[in-house]
């Protein structure tokens, strides 16, 4: 079986980030690296690889900046096999609907090559975190969907899922082939051991540009996406108010005056 | 003026609140039109028309069959095709977005999620929707448009208050064919889950949240959040511990809450938590480290153990309600 995963390079959380004048996310002010929601995808497709044994293989798809191979290097050291990354200035500025046009097209040709059998994502990127890639892959693919998946189970050709849901918990099953997704829930993520960080570097990464998976750089990129930010603005930052100590037990009381003084009581 | 779809957000039948934001938005729009997949009943369907809608469409849950999203978004792209809506409006749940992801791509338009508020371009009635949300943990506003095909918007609970406003509300079944493609993942267990009693978190005016300095006793929370009516929320860490169950999380992977009052207990202020409250209106944090990032953010704190602050504080609270 193969195991595409598709994975994204992100700038780090508990940086300073921020925009550029053009209203596109400044990915050269902090430091980036895997979006640690896809960690759980690379996690969970590893889990099927172990369970399946040998033949299946894990390919690791990323769409980015030059940097972004980092986070195909970081796969690559959990224990992923190969990596593809997309790389074309072209594609600078894509909505998501346009990186899921790029994703759907580099998929395409993997499937034309080798194969996949499931493309697995996390739950959402750690920076724009709109959640909708997977869906969207769903349908350029023309393949089934079982998106937030709080557990991920293949057993042959059948793949269960379990979606924990506001109202509901939900067990939904589909036949391969599948785009799946999965959620934070699925289990802690492994760290690169010193024998997946040796191994990961004779391992293979193949760069495509847009020419080679057949998109034309007037579909993608910041002037042919489908939505456009108009503007940016830096919210004022939260300021600390008073804090008292609860010496002698004097916090609750504090506490309650403080809510009556703002009318919540 | 163009209809504007908003497809109703509902609990077995009974319309949320989130629906009469999402039909008090699409009057500024255009036309509200409800999209009602399930058994419309009376009540519903008075909900709809007393927030303004002019068209109820009701689709027959039957014929979409036991599967997930797809034949939502199926149905819902059949309608846009057929109405060229001005916008179409679902709300910004896991499940909304993924329709409106579907919907994005099966009719070539623009998608924008997690709106926290919609306004027609230069506030002239009619005008294109632009959008508000809000980014990188609370930290930025942005505000975007679509630019090609319908603007697919996926709207945050408490986007606008609800405005009260008489709609015709003509009902329309809505003939329905789901492609084969459409079936391919079908659900084979629904578990609903025990509501709390409690307001729901992601509309409630005021949180009291528990962290893993609860040590697992989340009573001390629970009490104070009663004694101000107020909705319960928990720290990953404490989801991850087994003490509360997901749906409460609060942060980036959990829900993103704006209330007018935010208590965050025993939670010491990550990123990632933050991310899911930072634009509450004010924040008041008890925490026993003085040095806790959640006091940076804070209106008001209390540095104390939590298993004494919140009982005496809830008793105080008990005593001047009378
Ligand atoms: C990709 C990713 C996504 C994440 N998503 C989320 C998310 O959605 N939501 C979320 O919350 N976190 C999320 N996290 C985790 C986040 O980084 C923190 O680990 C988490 O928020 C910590 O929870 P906490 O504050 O309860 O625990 P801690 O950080 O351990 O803090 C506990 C606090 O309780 C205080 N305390 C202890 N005992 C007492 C007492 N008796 N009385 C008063 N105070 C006491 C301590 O001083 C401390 O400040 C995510 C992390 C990652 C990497």
């Amino acid at each position: 079986m193969n195991i595409v995963v598709c994975v994204k390079y992100v700038p780090d959380a508990t940086g300073d980030r921020r925009f550029k004048p053009d209203n596109t996310v400044d990915r050269a002010a902090v430091d980036g690296l895997l979006s640690e929601l896809d960690e759980y995808a690379v996690e969970q497709a590893l889990q099927i690889k172990e369970k399946q044994g040998d033949d299946t293989e894990v390919t690791v798809l990323t769409v980015g900046p030059e940097r972004a191979v980092e986070a195909i290097r970081k796969s690559l050291q959990m224990g992923a096999d190969r990596g593809v990354h997309v790389l074309d200035d072209a594609i600078a500025g894509s909505d998501a609907l346009a990186t899921s046009l790029v994703l759907a097209q580099a998929l395409a040709k993997v499937r034309s090559a080798g194969g996949w059998d499931l493309v697995l994502c996390g739950m959402g990127s750690t920076d724009g975190a709109m959640g909708v890639i997977p869906a969207m892959l769903s349908e350029r693919l023309d393949v089934p969907g079982a998106t937030f998946g709080s557990s991920i189970e293949v057993d042959g050709d059948t793949v269960r899922i379990r979606r924990d849901g506001d109202t509901a918990t939900v067990t939904a099953e589909a036949v391969l082939p599948l785009v799946a997704s999965v959620t934070d829930m699925t289990g802690e993520a492994r760290y690169p051991s010193f024998k997946g960080i040796m191994a990961a570097k004779k391992k293979t990464v193949e760069t495509w540009s847009l020419a080679d998976i057949g998109v034309e750089p007037s579909q993608v990129g910041l002037s042919s996406s489908w939505t456009a930010v108009e503007s940016t603005e830096a919210r004022p930052p939260r300021t600390a108010g008073e804090v008292v100590s609860d010496e002698g037990g004097s916090g609750a009381k504090a506490l309650v005056d403080f809510l009556t003084s703002k009318k919540f009581i | 003026m163009s209809e504007v779809l908003v497809l109703v957000d509902h609990v077995g039948g009974s319309v949320r609140k989130t629906t009469h934001e999402m039909l008090t938005i699409a009057r500024r729009i255009g036309e509200p039109s409800a999209v009602f997949i399930g058994q419309l009943s009376d009540d519903a369907a008075g909900a709809l028309r007393q927030y303004g809608a002019a068209k109820i469409y009701v689709v027959d849950p039957n014929a979409l069959g036991p599967y997930l999203v797809a034949p939502k978004a199926e149905v819902l792209a059949q309608l846009v095709g057929s109405v060229t809506p001005a916008a179409v409006l679902v709300s910004s749940s896991a499940e909304g977005k993924e329709v409106a992801a579907r919907v994005a791509v099966r009719t070539d338009s623009g998608i924008i999620t997690d709106a926290v508020d919609v306004q027609p371009e230069g506030g002239t009635p009619g005008g294109a929707p632009v959008t508000t949300q809000s980014v990188f943990a609370g930290s930025y506003t942005v505000q975007a448009t679509v630019t090609r095909g319908t603007p697919i918007i996926a709207v945050k609970p408490n986007a606008a208050t609800p405005e009260r406003a008489e709609g015709a509300g003509t009902v329309e079944n809505v003939p329905v064919s789901i492609s084969s493609s459409a079936k391919g993942a079908r659900m084979t267990g629904v578990e609903p889950k025990k509501a709390s009693g409690r307001p729901e978190l992601t509309e409630a005016a005021i949180v009291v949240a528990g962290g893993r300095g609860t040590g697992g006793n989340f009573e001390p929370v629970e009490a104070l959040a009663d004694s101000l009516g107020a909705a319960v929320g928990a720290s990953r860490a404490a989801v991850d511990s087994g003490w509360y169950p997901h749906s409460f999380q609060i942060g980036q992977t959990g829900k993103v809450v704006s209330p007018q009052l935010y208590v965050a207990t025993g939670i010491s202020g990550a990123i990632q938590h933050r991310a899911g409250m930072q634009t509450s209106k004010t924040i008041v944090a008890v925490n026993k480290d003085e040095e806790a990032p959640i006091f940076e953010l804070a209106d008001f704190g209390v540095v104390g153990d939590l298993h004494t602050v919140l009982p005496a504080a809830t008793e105080e609270i008990e005593k001047r309600k009378g």
